[in-house]
């Protein structure tokens, strides 16, 4: 990404996709969407929480899990502290709670420029954990996906966070909590195949990539001619994969439609922290759950 | 030590082989010869190089690298799907199609009985000759394979039935068709019902554990791995592609991705490691199987003592500690 695109300082950035010139103020009022083409931009996690949540309502979680280097991958643990040393994210999924339009969520949202969004140990955790604290506090879960897929790094373990995010969504079905998910640019291999693909809904930002195989691995696999639009949002939505395109400045209402609808049986009830919750990850379980942070009601 | 690295397990094999054939001939030298003494002589011979081989099969896979166990796992002679079945099962009764207008040859599955006992198996099949492997798809499921696949797990359930997976893929099917019929949901979709299942679950990887595709079908209560099989996040080829942009660096990929049964039961990936015959699943398919057989019979067999609802509820703990992170 450009990095002149991201601000909104009173200068001037080009649209990556129709290349012409928009005023950042207006860039940034328009939610990072080109006001010539329409183009959606790439969001940070913080832009995408703005966008998103109540103001001042998104209470970061599991802030303090780090990546570690499980297999010894080749420059993978002097990648990690390279980041950690000029990045401000923690990892590739931000997690917590907040509110849309005063309705209480749990919530992750991946974080591309993290590793390419690559989901690795802690992001599988992370995103575990935003299910079971929305199962907990029968609250509705939204996850904004943002991937190239699972971490090789970290090898055989991150191929197994497909299989543990996907359980989470099996336990927060038996639950009755609604689970929406955004499928962001990109949206790809082992987060499109694992916990992202099984939501009860599925929106997507239009144009977003959305695919199985990446284009190397494809090339490498000997996969030929390909559709202009193989691999987009609107391929997907198409081939009935996904339920609505929805643009950036509709998406909080819409996710807000969704949640007084499909969530209304949840918020109708008083919401109590201390029911037992219904589906739950069973007695002897090694997984924690952090208490949901308050405030947000 | 060899000079270059083998791209097949034919290639690795090949010294191997040769020295079998040299002793295959000699053996028929013998068995045509008139003259006693020169029979005698052919017939030391080949038990010299006989004595020679063994040593060498048992020396090559002693000392198997990363990238050699890749070659065996995917040696055309190994064992696969179909001949486990042939000779762990009886009544094995193949049931197709993913009843949405597709049919799929890569994952094959059906009820029988093991030891008397019904079963469900499922699992990936790859062909033996060029036709069997392009109807086959080289082992590479497409949708309607997991889909099929979900039938198949969801039949089991009604009817009780234990369900054994066999694993041995190299990857999904990555094609535009695929996409197109949401390969991603199909594989997520499976995952999510085998977490359903109320009945014992066995996965075993015996060949290649390719990605998404080998754990689309192998959530299970329990994770068993053949020696030589390989397990791994991605083919070694695509991570080569993806980190250096060389997919002829695959055997260094190999090497990083820690692909090993012996690195999975590390990692906490598997439950067990299944022994195989010296030098491999092929050279002794009948051994491999009866090793295959009495692993999945034991587990089943502790499988069976648990209720319903905690075959699910170990399930899902067993898959939610999958991971390692610090804070």
């Amino acid at each position: 990404m450009n990095k002149t695109a991201i601000g909104n300082d009173g200068t001037f950035v080009q649209c990556q996709n129709c290349k012409k010139i928009i005023f950042s103020v207006e860039f940034a009022q328009n939610l990072y969407v080109c006001p010539h083409c329409q183009h959606h931009h790439r969001l940070t996690t913080a832009q995408r929480i703005e966008q998103t949540f109540d103001e001042g309502s998104f209470v970061r979680e599991d802030d303090d899990l780090r990546s570690i280097d499980p297999i010894g991958f080749p420059d993978y643990g002097a990648k990690l502290e390279q980041l950690k040393a000029k990045s401000a994210a923690t990892d590739s999924v931000i997690g917590g709670t907040g509110t849309i339009e005063g309705l209480r969520v749990s919530a992750a949202i991946s974080d591309f420029s993290f590793i390419g969004g690559s989901m690795g140990s802690v992001a599988g955790e992370k995103i575990t954990r935003a299910i079971e604290r929305g199962i907990d506090h029968r609250v509705p879960v939204v996850l904004f996906c943002a991937s190239g897929g699972a971490r090789m790094q970290e090898g055989l373990l991150s191929l197994m966070q497909m299989a543990k995010t996907t359980g989470a969504v099996q336990r927060c079905r038996e639950a009755g909590i609604p689970y929406l998910a955004v499928f962001t640019d990109p949206t790809m291999a082992g987060v499109l195949a694992s916990y992202a693909s099984v939501a009860d809904v599925i929106l997507a930002e239009p144009k977003a990539l959305v695919g199985f195989a990446g284009l190397r691995v494809s090339k490498q696999a000997g996969v030929g001619k390909v559709p202009d639009d193989f691999q987009t949002a609107e391929f997907v939505f198409k081939h009935g994969m996904l339920d609505r395109i929805v643009a950036r400045k509709e998406m909080k209402a819409t996710l807000a439609s969704l949640l007084r609808t499909l969530g209304g049986h949840l918020y109708a009830a008083p919401a109590s922290a201390d029911t037992t919750p219904a589906g739950s990850i069973p007695a002897g379980s090694n997984a924690s759950v952090p208490a949901l942070a308050g405030g947000n009601s | 030590m060899a000079q270059t690295i083998a791209k097949t397990h034919k290639e690795w094999e090949k010294p191997l082989t040769e020295l079998e054939d040299t002793i295959g001939k000699l053996r028929e030298a013998a068995r045509k010869e008139a003259d006693l003494d020169k029979r005698a002589g052919y017939e030391e011979k080949a038990d010299r190089y006989q004595e020679q081989a063994a040593k060498y099969v048992e020396l090559m896979y002693a000392n198997l690298g990363d990238w050699e166990n890749v070659l065996v796992a995917r040696a055309e002679k190994r064992p696969y799907t179909l001949d486990y079945i042939g000779a762990i099962f009886s009544q094995f009764t193949e049931l197709q199609g993913d009843r949405n207008g597709f049919v799929d040859h890569a994952i094959i599955g059906g009820p029988a009985l093991l030891d008397g006992r019904p079963v469900m198996v499922v699992g990936h099949q790859k062909g033996r000759n060029i036709q069997e492997r392009q109807m086959r798809n080289f082992g590479m499921a497409r949708p309607e394979g997991y889909r099929k696949a979900i039938r198949l797990f969801e039949m089991a359930d009604r009817f009780r039935l234990p369900v054994i997976s066999f694993v041995d893929t190299p990857a999904a099917d990555p094609g535009v068709e695929s996409e197109s019929r949401g390969i991603s949901e199909a594989i997520a979709a499976s995952m999510l019902a085998m977490f359903e299942l109320r009945v014992p679950t066995v996965a075993i990887v015996i060949g290649e554990g390719g990605s998404g595709g080998a754990i689309g079908i192998a959530v299970s209560n329990r994770v068993l791995m053949q020696k030589h099989a390989v397990y791994s996040v991605i083919p070694p080829e695509g991570c080569a592609a993806i980190l250096w942009r060389a997919p002829e660096r695959a055997p260094d990929a190999a090497k990083a991705l820690q692909i090993t049964s012996e690195s999975a039961l590390r990692l906490g990936v598997i439950d067990e490691i299944v022994p195989e015959p010296i030098g491999a699943a092929h050279r002794n398919p009948a051994q491999a199987a009866e090793f295959v057989k009495a692993a999945i019979v034991r587990h089943l067999a502790e499988l069976d003592t648990m209720s319903p609802a905690d075959l699910q509820a170990e399930r899902q703990r067993k898959f939610r500690a999958m991971g390692q992170f610090g804070s």
